[in-house]
């Protein structure tokens, strides 16, 4: 796997857990929801994060949001915007983790995502190698201008004009 | 204007009356062109699979068709200026086969652009402040609105700043851009509904409540397609300053929960259907109570800004009669046709509105060649304040022409062949393009729009045959609206054989109904006679004034479901 986070490929310091994984003594992990409660009692843990399906309510995740260092929406094809809407509403519900999104993004979304509140985005290596870095990094810069807030470099056009700045 | 286009002239005179681009649009469109152009460019060096590029693609309006590309470029709400319409002809001359197709939804299609020659065909288009921004694809689409918008005589407010609103709000928004299915905006400010607001995902009608303020009635859950609904009211009074946030709140329901297991489930209407209306209301209410809203606070300077722009031209102070109108009527018995036919009252005494049909006898609904549309353009420039729209039904609005010119203004129609005096009758009909250019098509749709048309060539029968809509579609998918024809017509195939339903009753206004199946399908061939049928049946038993849908809702269906049969004897053949 391989993880982009400002327009770069950098290392993961997060393991993944599979659900039949025991729990490591120490380090950043990320278990499934369904593991969450358990893992949530285990003090051994550096940091924790779940990974969380896009059908995920937000209410539920919120009551966990002080033990938790990065919350993980599958996106289960490129083209389900599901995990757009929940990262936003994890975002309003007052998450300040990490917010990651995994699947088979493009970089051609990767304005859709940072609006979205994601800092990160983890695709397969075979998907990295075929778009590349640089493509990330280009389409982190594809727009400098947006209609809505915070995608764009951040004030939205609306807020721009009331301003009177460029 | 840019090099790419030296032939296009200044227009000191083009209309100050449509919303222009400021920096912050034009820098927007340009950035997204340039996007678009990277990758287009990473699809024709491999770096894109067809698949990954698919939905970037439709998002700038590019379909891949039966036989090659098409673009489509967005006309929002259908308003545009003779210059954009000069730059339209210029595009179908350089990198099309030298005409555009005018849709159903108020944009042009060109059906034959290389991939290589797009992100030019997009660049020339911004040199214009247009785009084809999503024009297609499963997000917000290009808003539509009633093509009278600021001229119509029953209108409370014009309903285009509000959709100029929606079109900045919805451009490349993050959050809905991968939705579960395509999702289409339409608003009316008028009190008779030319915007087909029941038939859409979300349809918006200007209203004014009991303390005189001015906001919304928000309808949802309108479609046509395999499975139609009419649209139910969701909020009886949105105020105005509410709009945005409150839309947002729609979407955000309807990205977390329209299904996306089935294609031709996935539309909203389904979602509201089978939630039922009063669960998504409070859905709806309560995403709109969490949300917040300070992105959206209302912006009485910003709303002035845009209001301004649709700014009336200035109107000359004029007489409501016209004596050298009426004498050219008197004189010119083919004027007088296309007065009474194709010109509408205008709200200031002394001008009218004209609808240019696109729909000329045995020609191709929608269609229009670039001589025409620089012909237009230029009709518009010495007649209506360098204005056009377009409307759903395919055709073209010269929307403020003084009575006086309305002669003059048809004698150049006619020398272009645009002085088809059939809007509204039985020849202006909607088609989708059908079988012989798109891949989704079961049966050819335009050679039965042309075969009807012929058949009812005769301009003076088709006035005495007075107001009828007739709507074909080549699929399922209901593209030409045939749900909502007074007469419907649905091009199916059985067994390798093109199968054509014949529907009666639809209805696209506010008083919205789904059409009711005639029978069995018929032929190609036997289209005409099917519908020569109906018409002589309705002719025999209308009252006076009573319009074809009128006849059929007060007759109803089974009267003429039994006067087609008599004549197809059995019935086996209708």
């Amino acid at each position: 796997m391989a993880l982009v986070s400002d327009g770069a490929f950098i290392a993961d310091e997060w393991r993944r857990l599979a659900d039949e994984e025991s729990l490591p003594g120490a380090g950043k992990v990320i278990v499934s929801l369904g593991r969450l409660p358990a893992a949530l009692e285990d003090a051994r843990l550096t940091a924790l994060g779940v990974y969380v399906a896009n059908t995920t309510d937000p209410k539920a995740l919120a009551p966990h949001f002080s033990r938790l260092a990065l919350i993980d929406i599958a996106f289960p094809a490129f083209t389900d915007g599901r995990g757009f809407s929940l990262a936003r509403l994890l975002r309003r519900e007052g998450f300040v983790g990490e917010l990651r999104a995994s699947g088979r993004l493009t970089p051609d979304q990767y304005l859709h995502a940072i609006g979205g509140g994601f800092d990160t985005i983890e695709i397969p290596d075979e998907l990295a190698a075929h778009h590349g870095e640089a493509n990330w990094a280009k389409a982190r810069q594809a727009r400098s201008l947006s209609y809505q807030r915070g995608v764009a470099g951040g004030a939205s056009i609306l807020e721009r004009r009331r301003k009177g700045v460029a | 204007m840019t090099a790419h286009d030296p032939a296009l002239p200044p227009r000191p005179n083009s209309a100050p009356t449509i919303y222009a681009y400021d920096e912050y649009d034009r820098a927007f469109v340009r950035e997204r062109v340039a996007e678009f152009r990277g990758q287009v460019e990473r699809r024709l060096a491999g770096a894109l699979t067809e698949e990954e590029f698919r939905p970037f693609r439709l998002m700038n309006g590019l379909y891949l068709q039966l036989h090659a590309y098409m673009l489509r470029v967005a006309i929002p709400y259908g308003s545009l200026t003779s210059r954009q319409m000069r730059q339209l002809a210029y595009i179908a001359d350089k990198w099309d086969k030298g005409y555009g197709h005018f849709t159903t939804r108020q944009n042009l299609q060109y059906n034959w652009p290389k991939l290589v020659d797009v992100p030019d065909i997009l660049e020339a288009l911004a040199d214009v402040d247009m785009h084809a921004i999503q024009t297609s694809g499963n997000c917000i689409r290009n808003v539509t609105a009633d093509h009278f918008a600021g001229v119509a005589a029953d209108e409370l407010e014009d309903p285009r700043p509000t959709a100029e609103f929606l079109r900045q709000w919805s451009s490349a928004h993050a959050e809905f851009s991968f939705l579960p299915r395509k999702f289409k905006i339409a608003v009316s400010g008028a009190e008779h509904d030319r915007a087909a607001i029941k038939i859409h995902d979300i349809g918006l009608r200007i209203v004014k409540n009991a303390e005189g303020e001015i906001g919304y009635e928000v309808i949802v859950g309108g479609g046509l397609g395999r499975t139609p609904f009419v649209g139910k009211l969701l909020r009886e009074f949105l105020p105005r300053a509410q709009l945005l946030a409150y839309l947002e709140a729609i979407l955000r329901v309807y990205n977390r929960f329209g299904r996306r297991d089935n294609k031709y489930k996935a539309r909203i209407k389904i979602l509201v259907h089978e939630t039922g209306l009063d669960e998504i209301r409070a859905q709806v209410e309560a995403e709109f109570a969490a949300m917040d809203r300070a992105p959206f606070a209302y912006d009485a300077q910003e709303l002035e800004r845009v209001v301004a722009a649709f700014a009336p031209p200035a109107y000359e102070a004029l007489p409501a009669h016209s004596d050298g109108f009426e004498k050219a009527k008197a004189e010119n018995a083919e004027f007088a046709a296309f007065a009474a036919v194709n010109v509408a009252p205008h709200k200031v005494p002394g001008y009218a509105i004209v609808t240019v049909s696109l729909k000329p006898i045995g020609g191709i609904p929608g269609d229009a060649t670039s001589a025409q549309m620089r012909a237009l353009a230029d009709a518009t420039d010495t007649y209506g304040f360098g204005e056009l729209r377009v409307s759903h039904e395919q055709n073209i609005i010269l929307p403020h022409v003084k009575r006086d010119d309305l002669f003059a203004l048809w004698r150049d129609l006619s020398a272009a062949g645009l002085a088809t005096a059939n809007a509204g009758l039985i020849s202006d009909i909607i088609s989708c393009p059908g079988l012989d250019y798109c891949s989704l098509a079961t049966a050819r749709s335009i050679p039965i729009a042309q075969a009807i048309s012929e058949r009812f060539a005769d301009l003076e029968r088709q006035r005495l045959i007075g107001k009828l809509g007739i709507k074909i579609s080549g699929c399922i998918n209901a593209c030409g609206h045939h749900h909502v024809g007074a007469i419907g017509i649905l091009g199916l195939e059985k067994k390798g054989v093109e199968s054509y339903q014949i529907t009666l009753g639809g209805d696209p206004t506010l008083s919205a109904s789904i059409g009711e199946l005639l029978g069995p399908g018929v032929s190609a061939e036997e289209v005409p006679d099917v519908i020569e049928s109906l018409v002589q049946f309705y002719l025999a038993e209308r009252r006076d004034g009573e319009a074809f849908i009128d006849t059929w809702r007060r007759l109803g269906h089974k009267r003429f479901k039994e006067s087609a049969r008599r004549e197809g004897e059995d019935g086996s053949g209708i």
